[in-house]
C-alpha cells in the first residue's frame, strides 16, 4: 500500500455547492422584499398594545351560558354544513366519475352506441374535475358568498363542488383499479352499464370509496370551520367575530370547541374506516 | 494507553450475561488478538474497553483512570483518544469518504472547525493519505453508498488511523475482505500501532490472522477468559476446547489450514517463548 | 370476487351517512329555502357570467403578476422559516434532548398545527399588520408544527448508529449529529418540505381573504367590489401558480435525490 505522493486535491462539489448558496440568496432577497418581511413591525408599540390587550383576555375562557349556547349551536350548524356538502359531494363525484371511466366502456369489447359521445365528452369532463379540484375550498366559499350571501348555504356549495372534484378523482381511479373481470363478464352477457356497475364494480370497489369518504368527511369538517372565516356560516363565522372584536376569551372557548370537533370526527372517522376494512 | 480490568462483569438490558468475571492487565503499546466463537462477548469486552458500554461490577482502569467516575467532559476527552473499529461501519449512506473520514478528529477539532469542514473539508491530503494506506485513495469524493461491504470497512479502519488515537480497538474490522486484504488490512492496523507506539486490541473470528499477526491471544468463551497466551502456547486442543460449541472447524480466513507461525519475537531477540498468564 | 357478492358494511355505514346527510339538510333549511328559488338561480347566473371574460389589461395583468410573486414569496419563505423552525423543535421532540423536553416539545408542535393557518393568519395580522409579513408568519408557525412533527418522528425511525458511534471517539454532540445523523435525515426532510410547499402555496393563496397579502388579498378586494372579470384574472393566476409550484417541486425533488453532499 503506497502513500499518495501528488498535491491534495481540492474538492469537486465545491463550485456546485457555491453556486447553490448563490442562486439560494438571489432569490432570498427578492423573496424578503415581496414579503416585506420585518421582524421589527411585530416589536412596534401599537401592534404591541393590540397583541397585548388581545392575548390579556385571553384568560378566562368565556364561559357564559348564553354563549355557550351560541357556540355549540355553531359546531351544530359546522357539522351539518360538512355532512350536507359531503352528501351533495358523493353525489355529484360518483356520476362524473363514471362517466370518465374506461372500465365500463362497452367499446372496449365491441362498438357501443353514442361511443363517439361518451369519448368526446371524456376530456372535457375530466378537465371540470381538476377545476373543481384546483380552486381551492375556500375560494369556492368566498364566491358563494358573494353570489348567494352569507351563510352556511355557501359553505355546503363550495364544499359540494370542491369535494365532489376531489372525490370524482379517486373515486375514478378507485374504478379502475379494481378487478374489472365481474363487470366485463355482465357486459360480454349482454348486461347493461348501470347492471355492471352495481353488481360488478361495485361490490369491489364498495369498502374503499365508503373508507376514503369517510376520510374527506373528516376534513370537511375542518374545512367547514375555516370557510367561516369569509362568511360561510358555522363556527368559523363566530370564531372571526370574536377575533374582529379582540374577544380573546370566546376565542379561546371556540378554539376548544373546535379541536373537541375535530377529535370528535377523526374518532367517528377511525372507528367507520376500522370497521370498513 | 494501559488497560486494566478486574473481575468486570457485565449482564445486558435482556438479562443474558455477556462478560463473567474478565480480568485482564494490558500495558501501553502491546498488541492483543481476542479469539472465540459468537457470542462468547467479544463486542462487549471491547465496547466496555472504549468506555461505550458500563460495566455491571468489576474494577475497570483505562490510561490509570476510571471513566465512569470522569466528569462528562473528562471522558469525552478520554474517548476521543480511543479509536474503535466496528464490524459493520457506521457510516450515513450518503455521505462522501472523505468527510466521513476527517470525522474521527471531531474531538479535537471543535464545533466550528467542525461545521466549517462540512462546508470545504479541511484536511483533504490527511483524509486521502490514511485511505491510501487502505488502497482507497481514488475514492476519496465518492458516496459511501457507492461502495461494497469490504470497502467500507477499510474507510472505518481508515478513520481511525486518521484520528491517531492512543489506543485502538478493532471488533472484527477484517470480516468483510478477502484473504489478501485482510491480511493486508490487519497488518496495516499492527504497523500502525507498533510506529507510533500504542495499544492495540483487535477481535477477531478468523484464528489464523490472529496467530500471524498478534504477539498476544485471549481466547474468550461465555463472557469469560479461557487462556491468555502467545501464538506459539496456543494448541490445536486448546483451540478445539474455545470453538466446540461452534461447527467442529476452526474459522480462518487464510484460505489455508491453519499452522503455527514463526515466532517473529523468538527470532528477533532469541529469548525463550513465553508461558500463558 | 364474485358476482354480486354482498358485503353489508359499507351499506349500512352509507346508510348511516344518508341520514345525517337529511338530519344536516333539514337543520339548515332555513337558509336553503331561498337557495332553492329561481331568482336566487338566476342571480347566480349573472354572477357567474360576469366572469367571462378575465380582465387582460396590460396594467391589470402587471398587477396580478406581482401578486403572484408575492404568493410565491410568501410560500417559499414561510416554508423555509417552517422547516428551520420545525428541525430545531424536532430535536427536542424526538427524545434527543432528554426524556423530560420531550412531552412538552411535542405540545407544542401540536398546539402549532392544530391551529388552522387561517386562524394564524389573523393572528399576525393583529401583531404585525395587514400585508404579505403575516402571510408568511402565519405559515411559518403553522407548517413549524406540521414538519416539526414529520421530522421528529424521522428522527425517532433513525438508526443512531453513526452518531453513536462519533460520540464514543470524542466527538461533542452537536457535531456528532450534523456528521452522523443529518446526512441521513437531510433527503426525508427536504422531501418532506418540498411536498408541503405544494400545499402551502394553495395556502398562501387563500391567507390573503383575511389580509395577508398575495393574491388571494386581491381576489377578496376584487370580490367585494364585484369586478368579477378582474377575480377571473386572479383565480387563472391562482391555477397557474399552484401548478408551477408542483412542477418546480417534483423537479427539485428529483434533482435533489441524485445529488449528496
Amino acid at each position: 500500500m503506497q502513500v499518495g505522493v501528488a498535491a491534495a486535491p481540492r474538492d469537486p462539489a465545491l463550485p456546485a455547492r457555491v453556486a447553490l448558496v448563490a442562486v439560494g440568496l438571489l432569490l432570498l432577497w427578492p423573496a424578503l422584499e415581496l414579503t416585506e418581511f420585518d421582524p421589527r413591525k411585530l416589536f412596534e408599540p401599537s401592534s404591541l398594545q393590540v397583541m397585548g390587550r388581545f392575548l390579556g383576555t385571553f384568560f378566562p375562557p368565556a364561559l357564559g351560558q348564553e354563549f355557550l349556547g351560541l357556540v355549540l349551536r355553531s359546531a351544530l350548524e359546522t357539522l351539518a354544513l360538512a355532512t350536507a356538502g359531503m352528501a351533495l359531494a358523493v353525489g355529484l363525484a360518483l356520476p362524473l366519475a363514471l362517466a370518465v371511466s374506461d372500465s365500463l366502456s362497452i367499446s372496449r369489447i365491441g362498438p357501443a352506441p353514442h361511443a363517439w359521445l361518451r369519448r368526446v365528452l371524456r376530456a372535457p369532463l375530466r378537465f371540470l374535475l381538476i377545476v373543481m379540484r384546483s380552486i381551492p375550498e375556500i375560494v369556492w366559499a368566498l364566491l358563494f358568498v358573494r353570489a348567494v350571501g352569507l351563510g352556511p348555504a355557501a359553505g355546503v356549495l363550495a364544499i359540494a363542488i370542491n369535494y365532489a372534484g376531489m372525490l370524482g378523482k379517486v373515486y375514478f381511479e378507485i374504478f379502475e383499479a379494481g378487478d374489472t373481470r365481474p363487470a366485463r363478464a355482465i357486459l360480454e352477457t349482454g348486461g347493461g352499464r348501470l347492471h355492471a356497475f352495481f353488481y360488478g364494480v361495485l361490490p369491489v370497489a364498495l369498502p374503499e370509496l365508503v373508507s376514503y369518504s369517510v376520510y374527506r368527511w373528516e376534513c370537511a369538517i375542518r374545512a367547514s370551520v375555516v370557510m367561516g372565516f369569509v362568511g360561510a356560516g358555522g363556527l368559523g363565522q363566530q370564531m372571526e367575530l370574536s377575533m374582529r372584536m379582540l374577544e380573546g376569551g370566546e376565542v379561546v372557548t371556540m378554539l376548544i370547541v373546535f379541536f373537541a370537533l375535530v377529535l370528535l370526527a377523526d374518532a367517528i372517522s377511525a372507528l367507520l374506516r376500522k370497521v370498513l376494512t | 494507553m494501559k488497560l486494566a480490568l478486574d473481575a468486570l462483569h457485565l449482564v445486558l438490558p435482556g438479562g443474558k450475561r455477556a462478560l463473567a468475571g474478565v480480568s485482564l492487565e494490558v500495558a501501553h503499546g502491546e498488541r492483543i488478538a481476542i479469539i472465540g466463537p459468537s457470542g462468547a462477548g467479544k463486542t462487549s469486552l471491547l465496547r466496555l474497553l472504549g468506555a461505550a458500554l458500563r460495566p455491571s461490577s468489576g474494577a475497570l482502569a483505562i490510561a490509570d483512570v476510571d471513566p465512569w467516575a470522569l466528569t462528562a467532559r473528562a471522558l469525552q476527552k478520554l474517548r476521543g483518544r480511543i479509536g474503535m473499529i466496528h464490524q459493520a461501519p457506521p457510516l450515513p449512506p450518503r455521505q462522501r469518504l472523505v468527510t466521513a473520514v476527517l470525522a474521527g478528529r471531531l474531538g479535537a477539532w471543535g464545533l466550528w472547525r467542525g461545521l466549517a469542514s462540512l462546508a470545504y473539508p479541511a484536511d483533504i491530503a490527511g483524509a486521502r493519505e490514511s485511505l491510501a494506506r487502505l488502497d482507497l485513495a481514488e475514492r476519496l469524493f465518492d458516496r459511501c453508498d457507492r461502495l461494497s461491504g469490504g470497502q467500507l470497512q477499510r474507510v472505518g479502519v481508515a478513520r481511525v488511523l486518521y484520528q491517531r488515537p492512543d489506543l485502538i480497538l478493532a471488533d472484527e474490522p477484517v470480516s468483510a475482505l478477502d484473504p489478501q486484504l485482510a491480511h493486508q488490512t490487519v497488518g496495516e492496523l499492527n504497523r500502525e500501532a507498533q510506529t507510533r507506539g500504542v495499544t492495540l486490541v483487535a477481535s477477531l473470528h478468523a484464528v489464523d490472522l490472529a496467530l500471524r499477526w498478534f504477539p498476544r491471544i485471549v481466547g474468550l468463551r461465555d463472557g469469560a477468559v479461557a487462556f491468555d497466551c502467545p501464538p506459539l502456547r496456543v494448541s490445536d486442543a486448546m483451540l478445539h476446547d474455545l470453538y466446540a460449541t461452534e461447527s467442529q472447524t476452526i474459522p480462518l480466513q487464510g484460505g489455508e489450514p491453519l499452522a503455527h507461525p514463526e515466532p517473529m519475537a523468538r527470532a528477533a531477540r532469541g529469548a525463550a517463548t513465553p508461558l500463558c498468564r | 370476487m364474485t358476482v354480486g357478492a354482498f358485503v353489508w358494511r359499507p351499506w349500512a355505514v352509507l346508510g348511516g351517512f344518508a341520514l345525517a346527510a337529511g338530519a344536516s339538510f333539514a337543520y339548515l333549511a332555513a337558509d336553503f329555502g331561498t337557495l332553492l328559488g329561481l331568482e336566487s338561480a338566476r342571480q347566480m347566473a349573472q354572477f357567474a357570467l360576469g366572469f367571462v371574460p378575465p380582465d387582460t389589461s396590460p396594467e391589470f395583468l402587471g398587477r396580478a403578476l406581482t401578486g403572484a410573486a408575492e404568493t410565491l414569496a410568501i410560500s417559499a419563505l414561510g416554508t423555509l422559516l417552517a422547516a428551520l423552525a420545525g428541525a430545531f423543535l424536532a430535536l427536542p421532540a424526538s427524545g434527543r434532548w432528554g426524556r423530560w423536553l420531550r412531552a412538552p416539545a411535542r405540545l407544542v408542535l401540536n398546539v402549532l398545527r392544530s391551529i388552522p393557518e387561517l386562524v394564524w393568519a389573523v393572528f399576525m395580522v393583529l401583531a404585525a399588520g395587514l400585508g404579505p409579513f403575516a402571510g408568511c408568519l402565519a405559515l411559518a408557525v403553522h407548517t413549524a408544527g406540521v414538519l416539526g412533527r414529520l421530522f421528529a418522528e424521522t428522527l425517532e425511525n433513525t438508526p443512531p448508529e453513526p452518531a453513536a458511534a462519533l460520540r464514543d471517539a470524542g466527538s461533542g454532540a452537536t457535531l456528532a449529529f450534523f456528521y452522523g445523523t443529518l446526512p441521513v435525515v437531510m433527503p426525508q426532510f427536504t422531501s418532506y418540505a418540498l411536498y408541503r410547499w405544494e400545499y402551502n402555496i394553495r395556502m398562501a393563496a387563500v391567507l390573503g381573504f383575511v389580509g395577508a397579502g398575495g393574491l388571494g388579498q386581491m381576489l377578496y378586494v376584487s370580490l367585494s367590489v364585484f369586478k368579477t372579470h378582474e377575480a377571473a384574472t386572479l383565480l387563472i393566476a391562482m391555477i397557474a401558480m399552484v401548478s408551477v409550484v408542483d412542477l418546480l417541486s417534483a423537479w427539485l425533488r428529483r434533482f435533489l435525490g441524485r445529488s449528496g453532499a
